[in-house]
């Protein structure tokens, strides 16, 4: 192999092992610490100058404890049971929402495409933090969707959302809907549209020509939308501290109280790594199968 | 090309008492101010291998696209065997679609590819596989049936999308630029094979290309269009020796045109006189011409024998001299520019090694075409 292959294959690489593993490999050693009060609020570090039994002595002290205190207490399976529940509705719901998105904007005439695509975009403009907040406007008991049906008359008391898991679905959607958009719109966009008249002319309904050939044909771009949209809102913080209540139930806000306001680093580390391993594993799994049906083609 | 049938000849069209499958009924089709077809009548009969010719954007396209059913006509209507199809949309319409781009499914198998109308049908299961097997012998791609359409040959897929077209037993196919993305060779053979296929499954076959060769090899009839409206339809070997027009003789092969004024002779024999100090040239015309009439007198350049010498039992001969010459392998074609400046392609077949070619540049040549060779075209 020569040198220019090999640097530009090297590149990620290193990106790769400098911002994911080396990381992951910090987090994954403070799991495996015990609590101390004292600065980093862990023990053992490492301590070179005892040379190599300081080394020894450093790998003796690492233990499972910190996982198996994650099994004992059941606030830890049921905030990553109540986050698996939420992040996959939420997905599915982005999914009914954005996929008519997708098909309208590759639907339209190509002189409106880029002004739709950007208005998808528009929100990354503002801050997430700032957009989060002004849903919490929109949703309290004085905000202005309650106003506004009670004005019309459809309801007359004002509905509570805010501080309660829809307003939860409602932040996740909201936030996330141009990732699953952009991907379904750039697999829709790729479809031959004489595959539809196709299906057409050999009998099919316009209905079922979508049901067999364009949702069929925009699988890659669902599957991309939905881990877009699924992994990050698994681990979402901000939009359920913000507009969840007590009783919202995540696995975010269980590790941001352990690091901050336990400051137990151990405990919380642990629970951060059951969290990507959590999502690692079924994504493995998935490309697997993805490439087993490709290489079966 | 007529198809000989045991000894009858396949004309339905000369048959006043035959009954179209297609009737096109002043049929016309705006987009916006633009206007892709234009008035136009046209008769098409059962078993008809039938080639709609003509440059892109002469509303060939649209006319199909009109039979399937994708396109609504602006006025007119047509009949499919005698009903109006304009209230029945794409799906029920007993036409099935060959695509340019062949439209596979990329998702689905060769063989799903062409049980996918037959299962929008109400055929039954084991019918159905049974059908697919018929239609994967028909097109010899029995052994592919299980690959999907990018693991086949772009001549494999065009077969494909043939044979899902087809296994709908459709009253009409429409096949639009179906040999346009295959190369020369295979798109010759591929003519020879969709002829077969036509004429053992008896369906008729409307056919649009821009390829005239391609439409005067497969079709029975070919319709030449310009603009949206049709300029002439008929045999290609009437298109080809006896064009109407002269859009029609420019656009079907190669052609000389010379422009003059008429005279009569007898009956039907004209002289054109075409340019001064040049003999006129005698040429014959069905129609009545007036003294004077401006026309054009076409020929083609095979029908101009070349010699050294002018021969003397031809009507017409002018002199030139060879300006260029085009080897085309199995023949050549001479330009001769005549004394007044005006060139004339001849085309010659090479029954003889090139090394032995009788005539060069700059030679001193004689052209000579009977009266009956060429046509006079007031239009």
């Amino acid at each position: 192999m020569n040198l220019r292959r090999f640097i530009l294959i090297a590149i990620p690489y290193v990106w790769l092992l400098a911002l994911f593993l080396v990381p992951f490999g910090i987090v994954l050693k403070i799991a495996l610490s015990d609590y101390a009060l004292s600065i980093p609020p862990y023990t053992p570090t490492l301590d070179f100058s005892a040379g190599w039994e300081g080394i020894r002595a450093f790998f003796a002290a690492l233990d499972l404890e910190n996982f198996i205190f994650l099994t004992e207490d059941d606030l830890y399976w049921r905030a990553y049971l109540s986050s698996l529940q939420i992040a996959l509705l939420a997905t599915f719901v982005t999914l009914l929402v954005g996929f008519p998105i997708a098909y309208g904007i590759a639907q339209a005439s190509p002189a409106w495409r880029p002004t739709l695509l950007m208005l998808v975009i528009l929100p990354f403009w503002t801050s997430f933090l700032i957009r989060v907040y002004a849903w919490i406007g929109i949703l309290s008991n004085e905000g202005f969707l309650n106003q506004a049906l009670m004005s019309i008359g459809i309801i007359s008391e004002p509905l509570t959302i805010l501080n309660t898991n829809w307003a939860v679905y409602i932040g996740i959607v909201y936030t996330y809907l141009p990732f699953m958009v952009l991907p379904i719109y750039a697999a829709l966009d790729r479809l031959d549209g004489s595959l539809i008249e196709a299906a057409e002319d050999l009998g099919c309904s316009r209905f079922s020509a979508f049901w067999l050939v364009t949702f069929p044909l925009s699988r890659q771009g669902v599957i991309a939308g939905c881990l877009l949209v699924f992994i990050p809102a698994l681990g979402e913080f901000v939009i359920p501290s913000l507009l969840g209540g007590s009783k919202t139930l995540m696995i975010g806000k269980v590790l941001f109280e352990e690091f901050f306001a336990n400051r137990d680093w151990p405990v919380a580390s642990a629970v951060a790594v059951i969290l990507v391993l959590l999502l690692i594993i079924p994504i493995i799994f998935f490309q697997r199968n993805e490439q087993r049906q490709r290489e079966q083609d | 090309m007529l198809q000989d049938g045991s000894k009858s000849i396949f004309a339905p069209w000369s048959d006043p008492a035959a009954t179209p499958l297609i009737r096109f009924q002043s049929v016309s089709k705006k987009f916006g101010h633009f206007t892709a077809v234009n008035d136009l009548n046209l008769d098409i009969y059962e078993r008809e291998f039938f080639a709609l010719l003509g440059p892109s954007g002469c509303g060939k396209t649209t006319l199909m696209r009109m039979l399937a059913g994708f396109e609504a006509t602006s006025e007119g209507t047509i009949l499919l065997d005698g009903q109006n199809i304009a209230p029945v949309p794409p799906n029920k319409r007993a036409v099935n679609m060959m695509f340019q781009s062949y439209a596979l499914f990329p998702h689905l198998s060769v063989a799903d590819n062409i049980a996918f109308g037959l299962k929008r049908s109400p055929m039954a299961k084991s019918d159905i596989q049974d059908r697919v097997e018929e239609m994967l012998k028909l097109v010899r791609l029995e052994q592919f049936a299980r690959r999907k359409p990018h693991q086949i040959s772009g001549g494999q897929r065009q077969r494909v999308a043939l044979a899902r077209s087809l296994a709908k037993a459709p009253r009409l196919l429409l096949l639009d630029e179906p040999l346009g993305a295959l190369d020369k060779k295979l798109r010759q053979d591929t003519q020879f094979e969709l002829m077969d296929i036509q004429e053992r499954t008896g369906t008729t076959f409307v056919i649009v290309t821009h390829d005239q060769e391609e439409a005067m090899t497969v079709a029975s009839r070919v319709a030449v269009m310009d603009q949206g409206e049709l300029v002439q339809v008929d045999t290609p070997d009437r298109i080809y020796e006896t064009p109407n027009s002269v859009y029609v003789a420019d656009f079907i092969g190669e052609i000389n045109l010379i422009e003059g004024n008429i005279s009569p002779i007898e009956a039907d024999r004209y002289a054109l006189d075409w340019a001064e100090g040049q003999p006129p040239i005698i040429g014959t015309s069905q129609e009545m011409l007036r003294e004077g009439t401006r026309c054009h007198f076409a020929i083609r350049p095979e029908k101009l024998a070349i010699s050294a010498e002018p021969p003397t039992d031809r009507a017409n001969c002018v002199t030139g001299t060879i300006l260029d010459i085009a080897y085309l392998g199995n023949m050549s074609t001479y330009i001769v520019e005549l004394s007044n400046g005006q060139t004339l392609k001849a085309q010659v077949a090479n029954n003889r090694r090139i090394a032995r070619r009788t005539f060069t540049w700059n030679d001193q040549v004689s052209l000579s075409w009977t009266d009956t060779a060429g046509v006079i075209l007031t239009r």
